[in-house]
């Protein structure tokens, strides 16, 4: 008996490249060979194209394709030791790293407004702050869902929801009561957070994918309410008039007793955007203190431990309910207060800003980030709505430009950018962190 | 009357468990003595797992009762209890077959997690500790002090800071032993202890047992299949065969009961008549 002769190189690389062109020859036919098109010029009549040119066009780069990499890859003995990670920095960042590029962010966001109209002259700025308070909101909200989903471990889809408890909140009392954004904002937290308990209770007995439907649908239905209650919330309509915020009782005015005339300035809109911007910043960094100083806490550790192994946590005592309600509820808050933000920067709020979208977006941003990363959250926020931004040129190449990007982020760093956990508490001075192999993901 | 039936630290009584039409426990009743080891033996599947879950509250008997006294004198009935009740104010803690570390925090943090409750009364319920209020970091050095205490008993000190999924199997279960005895516990239940050691780490095994059982006033009960271990250290000794409760004595007892002998290696031919008499077929 013979055994059967191995296909040398050339023919196995023919072999395989002509069963993708057979493929691709079946897929472009239908895909990209017809094309129906409404004729212009013969009334609004439906007519076939056919792009047999482009068929042809599209196999023989498959075949070619899959032919150079059978030739020089795949199918060598000795393949050139080369992939994609090859090309890129190797490990992420280290403990150290990481700590100078917090320090360097921070001192970034503290002078970036004045930066900004040194260069750029207040007109020329306005734009530019504003995307800053942007992303700065969106780094917010990624530390509040970083409790729920980076630290608990509950995926929570419809976060949005008390992100908009917390607008709504605001613009209702100031409505309806003529309250100031002062008062509102700890009343939209705690309203935020209530209502985090309000949901919390009935669904944190499901688990996994249970929890992030239910979740889902929670938030769905909160902008569904705003949207049809049209007598209380307008609708959508939306509420417009939204008290803008005062710096300790100066409003941002033209004239007597406003903030530039009392501080002998001359008047520019380009004020109160900068105050603003140092609002959300010291919000946002209030988050990230709380957060930060929670994990080192008790509670803190029971949520890390309830996302490594609920079994465990109830076998230690610990109650697993309210520690998840805590979480839940302290997330709440923290989007509840950004709301209010958000509703007092906009002046004019309506249900089409707490879509399903945002609740991805913000999700995406904690899970790019790494999750339970405080510093990945801040990346991930610049990348994805700083980048989306400053992408607009590329117009309906946008999404395609951006989702290749996410695409090779997480081929290059599967659990985030900034993937290692820091112990919350350690013996020695040089405690390394612990690499997210061994790190659980939570399972609701 | 034995020494474990005059002062129980937990006393099973009546214990029925079913799923649906499987009754995986049958009116079983015995007592656990304060101060003892005690071990539940018996082939696979006879129900030991399921009685430590019942116990545990991981499990709601179907019948029976469970009353725990705790040395104070104050009575628990277990079955009633929520599962985590039942460690936080019933003192029983536990481990778990399949060991059930949190793999991704430190040696430390896995003790410092185990003594959360005493932790989050003295940070006010999170909120005095938020705002620094005194009493806090003083219990927080105390609990730092406590898990050192631990490690220092299963040799893990010169790691306290890697993770916990780094260490080696045997490791691993003194770490969760450790972990159930930073709970403060006056029972403790061991679910299988000895499952994959070497003969070198049983021994140990079996000097961190006792070592427990006299220092810490905690009885241990547990269950294991390497005889050397229950022999060896165990006071009193439990044997159970689907879900009944066959022979409960002294090691040397039951190493010279029929029963016991009977459900583990099977019996003569001349004696089969005799023992189907006996259970009834």
């Amino acid at each position: 008996m013979q055994a059967r002769q191995k296909d040398s190189l050339l023919v196995a690389s023919v072999k395989d490249s002509l069963g993708g062109a057979i493929i691709t020859f079946a897929l472009a036919c239908v895909m990209i060979g017809l094309r129906v098109d409404v004729a212009s010029g013969r009334g609004a009549e439906l007519f076939l194209e056919h792009r047999w040119l482009a068929v042809a066009a599209a196999v023989v780069i498959v075949f070619a394709g899959r032919f150079a990499m059978n030739v020089f890859f795949w199918k060598r003995e000795d393949p050139p030791s080369l992939n994609l990670s090859g090309f890129l920095p190797k490990g992420g960042l280290s403990t150290g790293t990481s700590s100078v590029l917090k320090y360097a962010l921070l001192g970034l966001a503290v002078v970036l407004p004045f930066a900004l109209m040194f260069w750029l002259g207040a007109r020329g700025s306005r734009q530019y702050i504003d995307l800053a308070i942007l992303v700065l909101t969106y780094v917010m909200l990624g530390w509040g869902l970083n409790i729920v989903v980076g630290l608990a471990g509950l995926l929570d889809l419809g976060y949005v929801a008390f992100y908009a408890v917390g607008a709504y909140s605001y613009a209702l009392l100031a409505h309806y009561f003529g309250f100031s954004f002062w008062i509102c904002l700890p009343l939209a937290g705690i309203l935020a957070a209530f209502w985090g308990i309000i949901l919390g209770f009935p669904v944190l007995r499901l688990r996994g994918d249970y929890l992030a439907i239910v979740t889902l649908a929670f938030g769905e239905i909160i902008r569904v309410v705003l949207l049809n209650w049209y007598q209380f919330t307008g609708g959508p309509d939306g509420l417009s008039g939204i008290p803008r915020p005062s710096f300790f009782g100066l409003e941002f005015t033209r004239g007597e007793g406003g903030f530039a005339s009392f501080f002998g300035l001359d008047y520019s809109s380009i004020h109160r955007i900068i105050f603003l911007y140092y609002l959300i910043f010291a919000m946002a960094l209030f988050t990230n203190f709380v957060t930060m100083r929670l994990r080192r806490m008790p509670i803190g550790r029971a949520w890390e431990a309830l996302r490594e192994d609920e079994i465990a946590c109830r076998a230690l005592g610990i109650n697993t309910t309210t520690t998840k309600l805590t979480a839940f509820a302290l997330g709440a808050m923290f989007a509840g207060f950004a709301g209010s933000f958000f509703a007092t920067r906009q002046g004019f709020i309506s249900p089409e800003s707490f879509t399903f979208l945002e609740s991805a977006i913000i999700l995406a941003i904690v899970v790019l980030g790494g999750l339970g990363s405080q510093i990945g959250v801040v990346i991930a926020a610049i990348v994805m709505i700083g980048g989306f931004e400053f992408f607009r040129e590329f117009e309906e190449y946008r999404m395609l430009v951006f989702g290749m990007i996410m695409v090779v982020i997480m081929v290059w760093k599967p659990r985030g950018l900034i993937s290692s956990r820091t112990p919350s508490v350690a013996l020695s001075k040089n405690a390394k962190g612990i690499s997210a192999d061994l790190v659980q993901e939570g399972h609701g | 009357m034995s020494s474990w039936d005059n002062n129980p630290v937990l006393k099973v009584e009546h214990l029925t468990m079913r799923f649906g039409g499987l009754t995986a426990i049958n009116d079983l009743s015995f007592n656990i003595g304060r101060g003892d080891i005690t071990a539940l033996i018996g082939p696979n599947g006879a129900g030991k797992t399921t009685v430590f879950n019942c116990i545990t509250g991981f499990y709601k008997p179907t019948e029976g009762r469970l009353i725990m006294a705790r040395s104070g004198g104050e009575k628990h009935l277990l079955e009633r209890m929520a599962d985590f009740k039942i460690t936080a104010d019933a003192k029983v803690a536990r481990t778990f077959q399949n060991i059930r570390l949190f793999g991704g925090m430190t040696i430390l943090e896995n003790l410092m997690v185990a003594q959360h409750n005493p932790l989050m009364v003295a940070s006010n319920w999170t909120i005095g500790g938020l705002l620094g209020l005194g009493g806090y970091k003083k219990s927080n050095v105390e609990a730092i002090e406590t898990a050192k205490y631990w490690l220092e008993r299963i040799d893990l000190i010169d790691r306290a800071d890697k993770p916990a999924a780094d260490l080696s199997y045997g490791d691993q279960r003194r770490l969760e032993i450790a972990r159930a005895m930073c709970t403060g516990p006056e029972l403790l239940c061991l679910d299988e202890p000895a499952a994959g050691l070497n003969p070198k780490e049983s021994l140990e095994l079996n000097t961190l047992l006792q070592y427990i059982r006299k220092e810490h006033d905690t009885s241990v009960v547990l269950i294991e299949h390497d005889m050397s271990v229950v022999m060896e250290i165990s006071d009193h000794v439990v044997v159970l065969d689907y879900g009944v409760k066959i022979s409960d004595g002294t090691p040397d007892f039951v190493k010279n009961d029929p029963h016991v002998i009977a459900a583990y290696l099977g019996v003569e031919d001349d004696e089969v008549g005799q023992v189907e008499e006996e259970v009834g077929i």
